[in-house]
């Protein structure tokens, strides 16, 4: 269900989906039977002239069972979860498919620092491409990236690949991931880091092969024009009929508006 | 404690019946008696509800009209929407929620159940109430310094929150620490007073398994805030030293790592949850058995889950951490843990819904305050799954459905299952009742807009957005139009929520004075506290009572009435 | 209210703020410990896990290599051990004086107690002289045989003062109770006090047993 808000651009992003609708099933299976038996007792059981209530311990064993029954399907379903947890966690977080390329991301208060390991594939060579806020990769490629922080801790979030890493300054954290979907999509710090926190954002462009190489060579000639600074300045546009964010309006208009 | 006769107290045990008028601030200002004692905590709870509640409202403005001057408040900019948010959450965590639980109700409710006349320590108990009366202080005093309040969020992870350099509120921080310890100090006196009380001071012939099931939960909650503070205290401890002195503790460029406050935090964090959420569930427990006139649902069964739940508590604290630098190994063995802890609590849960079963059930107005407990507080544990499996946790780490998820459990445990518990016991604390229709009103006021504010949250976490932002427009993503509705529309139920508590406050402190006077037992309860007059008098008992049986003994076949006090020794 | 004996004293305004009656919830021991033992299992209940999380992030760096641990060798291994025989002496005088209360014998309780405060008094002389020697080496050595080592030098003697501060302040606060419940022994009251000092006491020198090997033997 998290398709229907965010894209997926990952190749992993369809199991953390999946993961999500596996849980609301599960879930919403038990809070509707729960809440249901609730509404039903409260109806059934309400209160009447001369009916009295029954004096029942639910200690015997034959009471019990209304509890330990539930209790042992609730265990069948969380060994179901923790499997499908596990599953997907080793996937994104434990194996490393091997690599098309790499890149280094730094944070800082509060920007983003990307190191493109250039054509030869290798980070801390002289081809290295670096840019602030924009980050650019090859959809269909596995990047191998590495999380560096320069003071305090931060959090490397692309919602569109279903990825949130915290970026521990003194640390150098691995994982990877395979855009699937070209297109522009938010980077989030995701973890309070000051005053700046809530501007510390920046843009992954996922390309084509053509318009990657376009782009690194619009870079390395000074001609390149920040997908990043495009996106924060344009207008998001507008749906007829909801609140605009910057409507001049009456917090009364605004209020009301909204129901 | 002069006292080298304990053995044959019991025998001597009589009321004392000497009246000298005690002045107003013998009374009022510093009193031993265990139940102002629990007032004053009330009443400095709800004072900082307000103040929580206060800043909810200017930040929640602020997200669904950036940058607009927000009405009673003023402009919110990036440091001041960091500090709102940071101390919203450290009040509404340490100075709502476990004074008004634990404190307030643990104090007023403890001798009173159990039968004797005071808690063990009562000067213990005063300085525990005036340590955290200047924990108090010293948090409102901490917003005007120089720099401003800390802002790094409640968890304070370092080194954000150790470095000024970095935080900016050199002063701010500090004293956010000083003010936490310092409240952590006055609730570790509070709960050795509340603990040894529970243990040595029962009526006589109080067995264990005929202790109210809310005593037994204060207790369970205590002794897990014990348990899991000590390592907070040492790391507040470490990280006030990295402030101020400039050691380097959770410093990475001196060696320190910044990783392992956030084991400290959560080590006490995670336990700290269900040390709120344990006193909530034993408040309801009596409310539920009151007003459906029947035996509590397997009182062994819900015993020994908590006591299980409480164990469990203590190794899943790394849950928070899955995405945090810490070995990925390790969350295999955390999501187990997590996971695994919602067997007990559904089964407490499950307990609850029974007692409805076979019932004669009261809509009264404390009773549809603990049932809409019930009913959210579910939503908010079956939500904990999607936040526990650590392999979706990598989308929902630090996003909206975080702060969805624990609002629907901390909300229902502080705010609806408390307002149960207060209307409840207000004609014990005050002798008065508070007004039936206001009382209903203020319930549906607060439901219908809870859930207006949380619900499109779980949709905002769905669509990424992330925690603890002033304004989403730096994020093209989050800013369309249709996220923005959904801000504005839970704003705009905040603001219904916090019209809805004026109707409350002129009740509460209406019917304080003018309400309908209550008999001692207006709601024909069992326990002890119902057999003495509303409001009790100093040294509660006239004459100190003996136990006969349970507490949650009604309806029982052969008896005329439908209750049967526990200190009753004939049938009734 | 009931008063203890000796009469009701004058009630000012301050009497009123300090003294209350005692309660008959104090006098209750329905699990047939003494209240005040009871209260004082779970002061050192809360106090036993703020030392174990300290202690246990000092194991934590140590076994993650932070920079700094070689130190550990620099540390006063015979002030240390001499510290530890101090403080060991001072806990078998707090027993005696509690032997010698449960007999009543107030003079020897007094007595005992004071050797106990003298105790620490020397075990926090040799600390002040280990914590000078580190922070003020010319104080000793002229030229100084080594840099001026503070809490701020590294992770290791961060941990070092810390921890022998924090324990340090508990056998100062012990011993200035221990001063207070001198006097009411002198007068023959509240005699139950010397065994709940006690337990505090042996309770500061366990701390101390972990604390010293871990900050001054264990030197890898």
């Amino acid at each position: 269900m998290i398709e229907y808000f965010v894209e997926n651009a990952s190749s992993y992003g369809g199991e953390i989906d999946w993961l999500f609708d596996l849980i609301t099933y599960m879930v919403g299976f038990w809070f509707l039977l729960t809440f249901g038996a609730m509404v039903y007792l409260l109806l059934k059981f309400r209160y009447r002239e001369g009916v009295p209530a029954k004096y029942i311990t639910g200690e015997r064993h034959n009471e019990k069972r209304w509890i330990h029954w539930p209790h042992n399907i609730i265990i069948v379903f969380d060994v179901v979860l923790i499997a499908g947890a596990i599953w997907v966690w080793v996937l994104v977080k434990q194996t490393m498919p091997p690599k098309d390329d790499a890149i280094r991301v730094i944070a800082q208060q509060w920007s983003w620092s990307f190191i493109h390991s250039g054509p030869d594939g290798k980070l801390d060579t002289e081809d290295d491409i670096k840019t602030v806020n924009d980050l650019h990769v090859e959809v269909n490629k596995v990047y191998h990236f590495e999380l560096q922080s320069r003071d305090v801790i931060h959090n490397f979030a692309v919602p569109a690949f279903r990825l949130r890493q915290d970026m521990i300054p003194g640390r150098s954290i691995a994982g990877w991931f395979e855009p699937t979907l070209p297109g522009t999509y938010d980077i989030q710090c995701a973890e309070m880091c000051g005053h700046g926190h809530g501007i510390m954002s920046a843009a992954v462009t996922v390309h084509t092969p053509e318009s990657y190489q376009q782009t690194m060579a619009a870079i390395r000639d000074g001609t390149y024009e920040s997908d990043y600074l495009r996106r924060l300045n344009g207008p998001p546009t507008p749906i007829p009929g909801t609140v605009k964010a910057s409507d001049p309006d009456s917090y009364a208009t605004l209020l009301a508006k909204s129901f | 404690m002069s006292e080298t006769t304990a053995a044959t107290a019991t025998v001597q045990e009589h009321a004392h019946e000497e009246h000298h008028e005690m002045s107003f601030w013998e009374k009022y200002i510093f009193p031993t008696d265990h139940k102002m004692i629990g007032l004053q905590y009330m009443f400095t709870g709800m004072f900082m509800a307000a103040v929580g509640g206060y800043f909810a409202y200017a930040f929640r403005m602020q997200l669904a009209f950036p940058g607009m001057d927000v009405p009673l408040f003023g402009q919110v900019t990036p440091q001041i929407y960091n500090m709102l948010i940071t101390n919203h959450g450290t009040i509404m965590i340490f100075w709502v929620a476990m004074p008004v639980l634990i404190a307030g109700f643990g104090n007023f409710l403890i001798p009173l159940m159990i039968g004797c006349d005071d808690m063990v320590f009562p000067r213990i108990n005063r300085l525990s109430y005036q340590i955290f009366f200047v924990s108090t202080v010293v948090l409102l005093l901490s917003f005007f310094v120089k720099g401003g309040g800390f802002g790094g969020a409640w968890t304070a992870y370092p080194p954000l929150s150790s470095v000024p350099e970095y935080n900016l509120t050199n002063w701010g921080s500090s004293l956010w620490i000083v003010a936490v310890a310092l409240e952590i100090i006055a609730f570790l006196l509070g709960g050795i007073n509340f603990v040894t009380t529970t243990m040595n001071s029962r009526a006589p012939g109080m067995k264990m398994m005929d202790i109210p099931i809310v005593i037994w939960m204060i207790n369970i909650a205590v002794i897990m805030f014990m348990a899991s503070v000590g390592p907070l205290i040492a790391g507040a401890v470490m990280l006030f030293m990295d402030q101020r002195i400039g050691t380097t503790f959770f410093l990475p460029a001196g060696g320190g790592d910044p990783v392992l406050w956030q084991h400290l935090f959560w080590f006490f964090g995670h336990p700290e949850v269900y040390v709120v959420l344990f006193p909530t569930l034993g408040l309801v427990a009596d409310v539920i058995t009151t007003f459906s006139r029947k035996k509590l649902w397997g009182y062994r069964t819900i015993l020994y889950t908590t006591i299980a739940t409480g164990g469990l508590a203590f190794v899943v604290w790394a849950h928070h951490q899955f995405i945090a630098g810490i070995d990925p190994r390790m969350a295999n063995v955390f999501v187990v843990t997590t996971l695994l802890i919602s067997i007990p609590i559904a089964e407490v849960m499950f307990c609850y819904i029974a007692t409805l079963y076979g019932g004669s059930i009261r809509f009264t107005v404390p009773m549809l305050w603990a049932l809409g407990f019930l009913m959210t507080f579910l939503l908010g544990g079956v939500t904990g799954i999607y936040l526990g499996a650590s392999g979706l946790n990598i989308y929902f780490h630090d996003s909206y459905f975080v702060v969805a998820h624990f609002h629907y459990t901390f909300f229902p445990i502080t705010i609806i299952g408390m307002f149960g518990a207060l209307y409840y016991w207000f004609p014990k604390m005050f002798g008065r009742h508070l007004n039936e229709f206001w009382g209903k009103v203020h319930f549906w006021g607060t439901l219908i807009p809870f859930n207006g504010i949380f619900l499109p949250l779980f949709l905002l976490g769905m669509a990424g957005q992330h925690r603890r932002i002033y304004n989403y427009e730096h994020f093209p993503d989050l800013a369309s139009p249709d996220l923005q509705g959904l801000r504005v529309f839970a704003t705009a139920s905040l603001v219904i929520m916090l019209l809805f508590q004026i109707p409350f406050l002129i009740n509460f402190f209406g019917s304080m004075f003018r309400g309908r006077k209550a008999e001692p037992n207006p709601w024909k309860a069992n326990t002890l506290e119902w057999i003495v007059p509303s409001p009790p008098p100093h040294g509660n008992f006239k004459e100190l009572p003996s136990v006969y049986r349970g507490p949650y003994e009604y309806s029982v076949p052969g008896n005329r009435e439908d209750y049967w006090p526990q200190n009753m020794p004939d049938r009734n | 209210m009931t008063l203890r004996e000796g009469g009701s004293p004058p009630r000012t305004f301050a009497w009123k703020i300090l003294m209350t009656h005692s309660p008959i919830a104090t006098r209750r021991t329905v699990t047939g410990i003494p209240t005040g033992r009871l209260a004082v299992w779970w002061v050192l209940t809360s106090e036993v896990f703020i030392f174990g999380g300290l202690i246990m992030c000092f194991v934590l760096y140590k076994l993650n290599g932070a920079p700094g641990f070689e130190q550990a060798s620099m540390t006063n291994t015979p002030a240390g051990a001499f510290n530890t025989f101090v403080l060991l002496t001072s806990s078998l005088t707090i027993v005696l004086a509690h032997a010698a209360s449960e007999r009543r014998d107030l003079k020897k309780t007094f007595n005992y107690i004071w050797f106990t405060i003298f105790g620490g008094l020397v075990f926090m002389v040799v600390k002040f002289y280990e914590y000078t020697t580190k922070i003020f080496p010319e104080w000793y050595h002229t030229p100084a045989t080594h840099e001026p080592i503070t809490i701020l030098s590294n992770v290791f003697w961060s941990f070092y003062f810390t921890a022998t501060g924090l324990h340090a302040l508990h056998v100062f606060g012990g011993m200035v109770i221990m001063g207070m419940i001198s006097m009411d022994v002198l007068k023959g009251r509240n005699l139950q006090r010397v065994e709940l000092i006690g337990l505090y006491w042996h309770f500061v020198d366990i701390v101390w047993i972990f604390l010293f090997p871990l900050l001054y033997i264990a030197n890898f």
